[in-house]
């Protein structure tokens, strides 16, 4: 008999692998942690206050009290996940203390590092980090990171960015795919990602962790679209408790999620949903406002 | 459909022989993983999400994944009932970590609401090792499929926490704890030998969709 063996990249990338073709939900309360829980949530992600308002009240923006996260996790069963700043390794601590499923090294709050990630491979619990292209997920994966989500704009309601960042990550992948191996050292130094994850990428024709799309997600077409463009799963953050009926359109993307492929499906659970919500279009926002810039 | 992520084929590497068909339930999880496996070891593999697609398998595995979200989409989507008759009827299912939780008669730790088909008796405990930190990967013996232990992969899985008269446990951990089971042509673990490259305990499985198709 082997000692059990906690921690492993094997066992930080399979939680991931168990979240395939769900949905994950940004909650600011306990009571909205049941809700997504009751409406088929894979996981949550415990925050003091969702993208959306993070935009709108401006400010530092920081990891949530420890109180909350506990709260969170008292309520429900489901993973929960909380967010620290990129490269703040010490909120890391504090979380992984904490005992959450998941760390989202994320950049809806204000960065602590404007050089360094945090290095994941030094904790026991699992990271999840955003990226807009292929480099920038090699990158993270290199650090540590056991799931990717490609970054979209987080607190617009528009999915125009999430869209742009999983097209980004496939083509960048059916690239590689087609390059002979002098021609994937090249790639490799133009990605800035190290040489054996871009040959991993190219013999495998995908990313060597789970890849989640977020950022704008509003509606269950958005989120049956982004699992037809190659998501394994879909975050989604105001769209669900920034919209008129939280409860009926948790479930109906949880459903559009499971049946993207399906428009009889899509369409049957997006009736009488209620107002989706307002949502800003990422092309009025300025470019010291795009959240998705941040990340090195 | 534009190119997509996963589209690797179901059946790379299918002998020309058409092996017997098996669905995997598709509702959430690791489905792609277990169909993988499956189309290697020769089988004719399909995703079920709705009860046509299961009434066209001689098998099902039911993946890892949240036992919660499959519970309500199969309920949703009109599932639920088709899934307990065909367990009913002896269909071989196989369940892992989420799957085990579905086939359980009694289930501990559900959240509120939450349903198993049920199959197996026993009773199983969700969650029952803590958070992900306590998420562990191990060897097991396990001599119903040979000598060379089972690496085995734990992911906030369950553990059968008692066995009832018509189950039969098939691995332990060094506590005790049992997280194997076989009753008939039910089969169910707590861990994922679909993520870890372990094909014996699907072989297992197949041999009891061929015992019964034969028989």
């Amino acid at each position: 008999m082997t000692v059990p063996e906690t921690g492993s990249s094997r066992v930080k990338r399979g939680l991931a692998e168990m979240l395939k073709g769900g949905v994950i939900m940004d909650v600011v309360t306990p009571e909205q942690a049941r809700i997504a829980e009751d409406a088929g949530a894979v996981a949550v992600m415990a925050l003091e206050r969702v993208p959306a308002d993070i935009r709108s009240q401006g400010g530092v923006a920081r990891m949530s009290d420890p109180d909350l996260i506990d709260a969170i996790i008292a309520e429900v069963s489901i993973p929960v996940m909380a967010k620290a700043r990129i490269g703040h390794f010490v909120e890391a601590q504090v979380l992984q203390a904490l005992d959450v499923d998941y760390i989202d090294e994320s950049e809806v709050l204000s960065p602590a590092d404007y050089v360094n990630h945090i290095d994941k491979w030094a904790f026991n619990t699992p990271f999840v980090c955003g990226a807009t292209n292929l480099g920038e997920a090699l990158r993270r994966i290199n650090e540590g990171a056991a799931m990717i989500r490609s970054k979209g704009e987080a607190g617009t309601g528009d999915v125009s960015e999430a869209t742009k960042h999983i097209r980004k990550i496939s083509s960048e992948i059916n690239v590689l795919r087609s390059m002979t191996k002098d021609e994937l050292y090249v790639a490799a130094k133009e990605l800035q990602a190290p040489y054996e994850l871009v040959l991993e990428v190219a013999e495998t024709g995908k990313l060597p962790v789970v890849l989640f799309v977020a950022g704008g997600v509003a509606t269950p077409a958005d989120a049956a679209m982004m699992m037809q463009l190659g998501a394994d799963g879909v975050f989604v953050g105001s769209g669900i408790f920034k919209s008129g009926n939280p409860e009926a359109r948790a479930a109906a993307v949880v459903k559009a999620t499971t049946f993207y492929d399906d428009p009889s499906v899509v369409a049957a659970v997006s009736r009488g949903l209620g107002e989706a919500m307002v949502g800003i279009n990422v092309s009025d926002l300025a470019a010291p406002h795009r959240l998705a810039e941040r990340g090195w | 459909m534009t190119t997509n992520l996963r589209s690797e084929s179901l059946d790379a590497g299918h002998p020309a022989e058409a092996g017997p068909r098996v669905g995997v339930l598709a509702l959430q999880g690791d489905f792609r993983e277990h169909a993988h496996v499956l189309a290697k070891l020769g089988a004719d593999v399909s995703l079920v999400r709705r009860p046509e697609e299961l009434a066209a398998v001689d098998g099902l595995v039911i993946p890892g994944g949240e036992s919660s979200v499959m519970d309500k989409l199969a309920r949703t989507f009109g599932l639920q009932e088709p899934l307990k008759r065909a367990i009913e009827g002896g269909l071989p299912v196989y369940g892992t970590c989420a799957g085990l939780i579905m086939l359980a008669d009694t289930v501990l730790d559900a959240i509120a609401g939450q349903q198993s088909l049920g199959g197996l008796d026993v009773v199983v405990r969700r969650n029952a090792f803590g958070s992900q930190n306590q998420s562990f990967e191990t060897d097991l013996a396990i001599p119903a499929l040979g000598d060379r232990p089972v690496h085995a992969v734990f992911i906030r899985g369950p553990v059968v926490e008692s066995v009832g008269a018509a189950a039969t446990p098939l691995a332990t951990l060094d506590d005790g704890r049992v997280v194997a089971v076989e009753q008939g042509n039910l089969l169910g673990t707590s861990f994922h030998p679909e993520i870890t490259g372990e094909h014996r305990f699907h072989e297992y499985f197949l041999g009891k969709v061929l015992a019964r198709l034969d028989g």
